[in-house]
């Protein structure tokens, strides 16, 4: 059985529930934000497999932009990562429910 | 089977369990390197793909740059592991009405998944096509469609790349007195 | 079987082994250069001239115990210098060394003198340093020492930094040369201008070199910008906890990304083994030659130059390199636009 686009869509679909579960489960900002990581990536692969049918690049120009958007996403993720653990000295986002302190 | 049917069962494999390691780990820096594990895996997906342009940019972006990112934070704060002990008190899950819509959601999820993999395995799918000459590998074209088809999306990603980096120097700074 | 697909596992098998060989030349060079720099002889009892001194060491090494902190991460600890040594080796496998060859009319076709030909070779060498760096991020970390952390820390941010002017120099070469395939743009520089001139980029992007070489020194962590080791201030770095073969790996490890830049500048800008006088099929003696005067220019440099101060290297990179490196990029871009190179 040749691999197909059904295949890549199903791997995607799996990677992206992991990263669900993830955002869901764990307690700490950090492995949220990755767990973040995990479904963009997954819905790159959607992209790339979609490309690759239709023979087309937009798949991967669209790609390309995720990546840019994930970089700006990390990098505003982790700064406001930095400041809240200053305040708090913990990673653990119910230290963070109040708007205030 | 072939060359590509047997990297992608591998691949796929390397991908799914680096990303559940990325989840199932109380000590964020194994988190991170896993993750970078799992990029490389899903990488070398981009090249069974026919897309070698958008698999090396998946390394030097996101292994190389974002990643690099997350694990010198988790070495600044120097992170401790996460607690169980605390993950048991204080997680939303665990009071009584949240755990029972969690766990039917949960339950909602994995149906799903088995119903799109039993999909796959009774459809007749339609294979690839055939592209042998040249077309979406070629980083000329990749090139032409970015700065002509999706010149005004290009521009605004770079204002995005500013707002952001202006934002993280702000955030992250220290206040001064 | 097919006699192209042996010479090319041959060509694996020789370019490693000449990687490592590589290394201890170079081990044994630097001790030379650096002998003779500071008026001393250097190893002599060793061999002829002291050649076999660094397989002393690399014995030494091997019998000497394999200490770890009790703190350490025992899995990072052990994973860290596998990985720079990785990387290292990695790089080096797109790059291409010599001219097609039939080995004397042996083989039915000419095959490339390179490990493999990838048509995205410089993307790929970009992504392999930059993946380098986990390595020295991580033997820093897994240490539990604050002087590994800081030389870790050091590390990262000093390649991060670096990286772009680099990026951003291999960009205007690639602009000039039309492609991303090494081999292809080695072939792009061939021929003379008015008939004696040899067409290397490095005559168009005098400036790119530049750039590419010092941003190659301080992503190879070598003197004057050995922060993340700096023994005067951090006793050594990322590498402080480790000994025997582990320790032997980053040494390894930084030799070959030494030799892995200076085998990318000779392709890029040097005209890899394109050269006047010698036939082209003796073309890999020109590449020897350029790549081995770039490694004694960077052992020079190590032996004449005193260590930056560490916020000046981040001035340095940040404030003049990479502005500079986006204006050559510019430069070249509208050369290529109004001469249509």
């Amino acid at each position: 059985m040749d691999v197909t686009l059904n295949h890549y869509l199903v791997l995607s679909a799996i990677l992206f529930a992991i990263g669900t579960a993830g955002v869901f489960l764990r307690r700490n900002v950090i492995t949220l934000l990755l767990s973040i990581e995990i479904m963009l990536n997954a819905v790159n692969l959607t992209f790339v497999a979609a490309g690759r049918q239709f023979a087309a690049v937009d798949g991967q120009v669209i790609v390309f932009f995720v990546m840019t958007v994930a970089a700006a996403e990390a990098a505003v993720g982790l700064a406001i990562v930095i400041a809240l653990f200053r305040h708090r000295e913990s990673l653990n986002p119910e230290a963070f429910t109040s708007l205030k302190w | 089977m072939g060359f590509e049917t047997i990297g992608f069962y591998v691949l796929g494999a390397l991908a799914v369990a680096a990303s559940l390691g990325v989840i199932g780990q109380r000590n964020p820096i194994y988190s991170v390197m896993l993750l970078i594990g799992s990029f490389g895996a899903l990488a070398g997906l981009y090249i069974l793909l026919d897309s070698p342009f958008t698999a090396v940019t998946q390394i030097i972006v996101y292994a190389g740059a974002i990643m690099v990112l997350f694990l010198f934070v988790v070495m600044l704060l120097n992170v401790p592991r996460e607690d169980a002990a605390e993950w048991d008190r204080s997680h939303p899950l665990n009071r009584p009405g949240a755990r029972r819509l969690g766990a039917a959601l949960a339950v909602f999820l994995v149906l799903e998944l088995g119903w799109a993999v039993w999909h796959i395995s009774t459809r007749e799918a339609v294979a690839f096509k055939d592209i042998s000459s040249g077309g979406i590998s070629s980083v000329a074209a990749l090139g032409r469609s970015i700065f002509t088809d999706y010149a005004f999306q290009f521009e605004a990603t770079s204002i995005l790349i500013l707002a952001a980096m202006v934002g993280a120097v702000v955030l992250a700074r220290k206040e001064q007195e | 079987m097919d006699p192209v697909l042996i010479v090319q596992v041959a060509l694996v098998v020789v370019v490693f082994q000449a990687l490592l060989l590589s290394a201890a030349g170079m081990v044994w060079a630097e001790r030379k250069v650096s002998a003779r720099l500071q008026q001393r002889f250097g190893p002599t009892l060793t061999g002829p001239a002291g050649l076999l001194q660094p397989f002393a060491d690399v014995f030494k090494l091997f019998f000497k115990e394999e200490l770890k902190p009790k703190a350490a991460d025992s899995v990072l600890f052990y994973l860290a210098p596998i990985i720079s040594a990785t990387t290292a080796f990695l790089a080096f496998c797109v790059v291409p060394f010599g001219p097609p060859t039939t080995l004397f009319g042996l083989l039915d076709r000419p095959v490339m003198l390179t490990v493999a030909d990838v048509n995205v070779a410089v993307l790929v060498i970009f992504a392999v340093a930059s993946m380098g760096v986990y390595g020295i991020v991580l033997a820093g970390w897994s240490s539990n020492n604050k002087y590994s952390l800081l030389g870790g820390l050091r590390a990262s941010a000093q390649m991060i930094s670096y990286e772009l002017s680099y990026g951003m120099a291999l960009a205007a070469v690639l602009v000039l040369g039309n492609s991303l395939s090494l081999v292809e743009l080695v072939n792009a520089q061939s021929g003379y201008w008015f008939g004696f001139i040899p067409k290397w980029f490095v005559f168009l992007q005098p400036v790119g070199f530049f750039i590419f070489m010092t941003a190659g020194v301080a992503e190879t962590n070598r003197a004057p910008f050995d922060f993340p080791e700096a023994e005067q201030e951090l006793v050594a770095g990322y590498h402080t906890e480790y000994s025997s073969m582990s320790f032997a790996l980053f040494f390894l490890a930084e030799y070959v990304n030494m030799v892995t830049v200076s085998a990318v500048a000779t392709n890029l800008y040097l005209g890899g083994w394109h050269g006047p006088v010698l036939p082209p099929w003796l073309g890999i003696l020109w590449w020897f030659a350029k790549l081995s005067a770039l490694l004694f220019f960077y052992l020079w440099l190590r032996w004449t130059l005193p260590r930056y101060r560490y916020d000046t290297l981040m001035q340095f990179g940040w404030k003049f390199l990479l502005p500079l490196s986006v204006l050559n990029l510019l430069a070249t871009a509208a050369g290529v636009l109004y001469f249509g190179i």
